[in-house]
């Protein structure tokens, strides 16, 4: 069970995860309002079907997917729409969403749907039903997993890989959802073996969870082919690429997928969330979130109905006057909160709220010193340094043709040992933007 | 309570902590023992000589920083480090109006004009300390022997001189072990070498000291390892093969380690972040071929010591070194140089 595999490079933040890991899932209180945005997911917005005014009940289908690689939206509680209009989401952007007013004392009994049986659906019936569910990648990419899922014509999935990395510090979603939920995992793990035919199954855990790897190996099923590895802690090991070369020994070519190497990757609480709703034909309206970081005086993980306004989740568990800056996901990778009446989504794994003293806020920004941290830190084994002073001088093309500017996938690694406090990362968001843009210029004037 | 306002910043959220003006500050504790074994052993002179060179340094970033009315930079301890260095290359008893003219050489010609901390194709200091050398051939290999008796209450007239003169010479110039060797064909034991009981220029005579700092340097990870460890084995196993084919020629392995300027090269100059390669087959090629190149010089070129040219040699070529040297990239067939 235990390896010493691993990707190479890589960084080791501080964990801070035993200030959440023991906490079992709480149900969460419901919110006087709930906020749905029709983009919380990649892919076409979701199509609005309900009117203002209309009473819905919870597990009801709201808005119905928008396209192939869309999901629909279902109904968080039981309750009256309020209305439709412009919401806030945490791009800044605002787009069309819905408002629910629960109704008071409800007991909010969930609808059945259809169920999907697993031994006699088939393939194409799962993947159907994953979309109804409203299901995405629930690590926080939000990507409609049955698109995923779909193994294109001519290639074949060896090797499910479920991820129960959760390589982000603060975070500890995955870990209880895997303490808790075991069964719901091994009947997705059912579905997804049905739908990619995968051969075998890996688990793959970091070492500071051994207590969900020894838990998950008591509970597994006769006859299901799954194994389960535990590897060192290193971030960004939760990403597919860095997974897959930890699990696998493989690396995936360049501006490829997965499957390209015969893997197909599923967050280990997505893979739970199908299991619990395939049999009963539901449609997720909740998820488990992590609320923690020093400023938060009730931390743990908490069952949060989807579109609960942050505002609420926030007084609900109660910070510290200092409150400073609130992230949605980890503090690697998740993204700074500009306003509170954005909700949680589905993609949200994780609130972490820092106090002032807590923020590294506004570091001395020196020039590069090509001390070379960041290249011995980069998982892709980019030159983030040189990719830096490119960005500078707006070499992007250069940055692009030369120094495998589209492979970096913004984990942050480069920034967070860079002594010189270069924002590396942000300079090639921006890049990657820009040289995507010119690309498809190029497309449009041919 | 949440009417606050938020701070919005862009992840990671969260910094290791390492700092650029923190390990410029360790670089300069881990000099400062070396620094103190050199007043230890050449008293104030060595003393007046570091002190004018880092004043120098700082003085002249401050400077050019306000004449192209930019914040100054001399909080970032860089510029220190250079003055120092500058300092414990320079020969105890160097006139005090060159030290202070090697010091805004080395910031004004060395680091600013390339744009600053960080562009700096060379090590200051070692641009410095060559321009020196071309300019006052005379002054900088006279050499005064270690632990004399009056160095504490006296001051050679050779640091005083006034600006624009040559110094008169009133030091008997110890030769180096370099020099001896070279010219005399004396060598100097290890043991002698290693403790700093020789004279050389200011802090290159003891390897303990500057190897100590450098293990310092190692340990907090604020120095890349492999280039020491490149060069030194370099000049080891290069001077050892040597020696065994003709050791009447050719000097002992250890000798060679331990004599000149060599170490505090090694482990203080060569390291230079800046001017050295980013990857670590580049520093390794990087620092072979410093090894190599003060093998040459020292052995067949006509000047004792071949460390400075080395390093600057090598400094020159290491962005090329990184551009040809590219680790391959993850999921990409192979290394791709331009
Ligand atoms: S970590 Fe920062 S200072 Fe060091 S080489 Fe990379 S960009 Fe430059
Ligand atoms: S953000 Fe990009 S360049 Fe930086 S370490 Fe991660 S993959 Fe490498």
């Amino acid at each position: 069970m235990l390896t010493n595999n691993t990707f190479k490079h890589g960084v080791h933040p501080p964990e801070h995860k035993d200030e959440t890991n023991k906490s079992p899932i709480r149900q969460f209180p419901f919110a006087p309002l709930f906020i749905l945005p029709v983009e919380m997911h990649i892919g076409a917005p979701a199509e609005i079907l309900v009117r203002q005014g209309q009473e819905v009940s919870r597990g009801q289908v709201l808005a119905k997917a928008g396209g192939y690689v869309s999901v629909p939206i279902h109904a968080p509680v039981s309750g009256t729409i309020r209305s439709l209009g412009n919401v806030h989401t945490i791009s800044g952007k605002m787009v069309q969403g819905i408002y629910i007013e629960p109704f008071p004392s409800s007991t909010q009994e969930v609808m059945e749907g259809t169920p999907v049986d697993v031994e006699s659906a088939n393939p194409e019936q799962i993947l159907q039903a994953i979309q109804d569910a409203g299901i995405v990648g629930l690590g926080g990419a939000a990507f409609p997993t049955h698109v995923k899922l779909k193994v294109p014509d001519g290639k074949h999935c060896d090797t499910l890989l479920i991820n129960g990395i959760e390589c982000e510090p603060f975070l500890t979603t995955d870990h209880r959802v895997m303490l808790e939920q075991a069964d719901d995992i091994f009947m997705g793990i059912r579905y997804l073996i049905k739908v990619t035919s995968a051969k075998r199954v890996i688990i793959g855990i970091e070492a500071n969870k051994q207590d969900a790897a020894k838990h998950l190996a008591w509970h597994i099923p006769r006859g299901l082919p799954v194994e389960i590895k535990v590897v060192p802690v290193k971030y960004p090991q939760g990403s597919e690429k860095m997974l897959i070369t930890s699990l696998l020994g493989h690396e995936v070519p360049s501006g490829g997928l997965p499957i390209d190497v015969g893997a197909v990757v599923v967050n280990v609480a997505t893979t739970a969330e199908i299991g619990r709703l395939l049999p009963h034909g539901r449609g997720i309206q909740e998820r488990v979130v992590t609320i923690t970081g020093p400023a938060v005086k009730k931390k743990g993980n908490y069952l949060i109905p989807i579109g609960t306004p942050l505002r609420f989740v926030l007084e609900e568990v109660g910070v510290t006057d200092n409150i400073s800056e609130v992230y949605m996901g980890g503090p690697m990778m998740g993204v700074a909160v500009s306003n509170l009446d954005i909700s949680i989504v589905k993609g949200t794994s994780g609130i972490v709220v820092f106090g002032e003293e807590h923020v590294t806020k506004s570091e001395k920004i020196f020039p590069c010193i090509k001390c070379g941290a960041c290249v011995d830190a980069c998982p892709i084994f980019l030159n983030p340094s040189k990719l830096g002073i490119l960005a500078k001088f707006e070499a992007y093309d250069k940055m692009a043709e030369s120094y495998n500017l589209m492979d970096c996938f913004e984990c942050g690694s480069c920034t967070y040992v860079c002594p010189s406090h270069i924002p590396l990362v942000q300079y090639f968001r921006l890049s990657k933007s820009i040289v995507r843009k010119r690309k498809t210029k190029e497309v449009t004037n041919a | 309570m949440l009417n606050r306002t938020l701070h919005i910043s862009t992840s990671p959220h969260i910094t290791d902590g390492t700092s650029t003006d923190a390990i410029m500050r360790n670089v300069v504790w881990a000099m400062l023992p070396v620094a103190a074994f050199a007043v230890y052993s050449f008293g104030l002179n060595a003393l007046f000589v570091m002190t004018t060179a880092v004043v120098s340094c700082v003085l002249t970033e401050h400077v050019l920083c306000r004449l192209s009315r930019k914040e100054s930079t001399v909080s970032d301890w860089s510029a220190v480090i250079t003055g120092l260095l500058l300092g414990l290359t320079l020969p105890p008893i160097f006139p005090l109006w060159m030290t202070f003219c090697g010091g805004v050489i080395a910031i004004g010609l060395g680091k600013f004009m390339f744009g600053g901390l960080g562009y700096n194709v060379f090590n200051p200091a070692l641009v410095g300390r060559a321009v020196l050398q071309a300019a006052f051939p005379v002054a900088i290999t006279t050499w005064l022997p270690s632990f004399a008796i009056d160095r504490f209450q006296h001051v050679s007239s050779s640091v005083l001189a006034l600006p624009f003169m040559e110094p008169t010479v009133d030091a008997i110039s110890g030769a180096t072990p370099l020099s001896a060797f070279k010219f005399d064909h004396v060598i100097t034991p290890t043991y002698d070498l290693a403790f700093g009981l020789v004279s050389g220029s200011t802090g290159e005579t003891s390897a303990i000291f500057i190897l100590l700092g450098g293990l310092y340097l190692v340990v907090r990870k604020m120095m890349n390892w492999r280039i020491p460890v490149a060069i030194l084995l370099t000049v080891y196993v290069f001077s050892g093969v040597l020696h065994l084919v003709d050791s009447t020629i050719y000097p002992s392995p250890l000798f060679m380690l331990f004599s000149g300027g060599l170490m505090l090269g090694a482990i203080f100059m060569a390291t230079d972040m800046v001017a050295s390669p980013l990857t670590p087959m580049g520093v390794v090629v990087y620092g072979v071929l410093i090894g190599v190149l003060v093998v040459v010089i020292r052995l067949w070129g006509g000047l004792p010591e071949g460390v400075m040219y080395a390093i600057l040699l090598a400094n020159a070529v290491s962005p090329h070194i990184d551009n040809l040297i590219r680790p391959r990239v993850y999921g990409t067939a192979k290394s791709r140089g331009t």
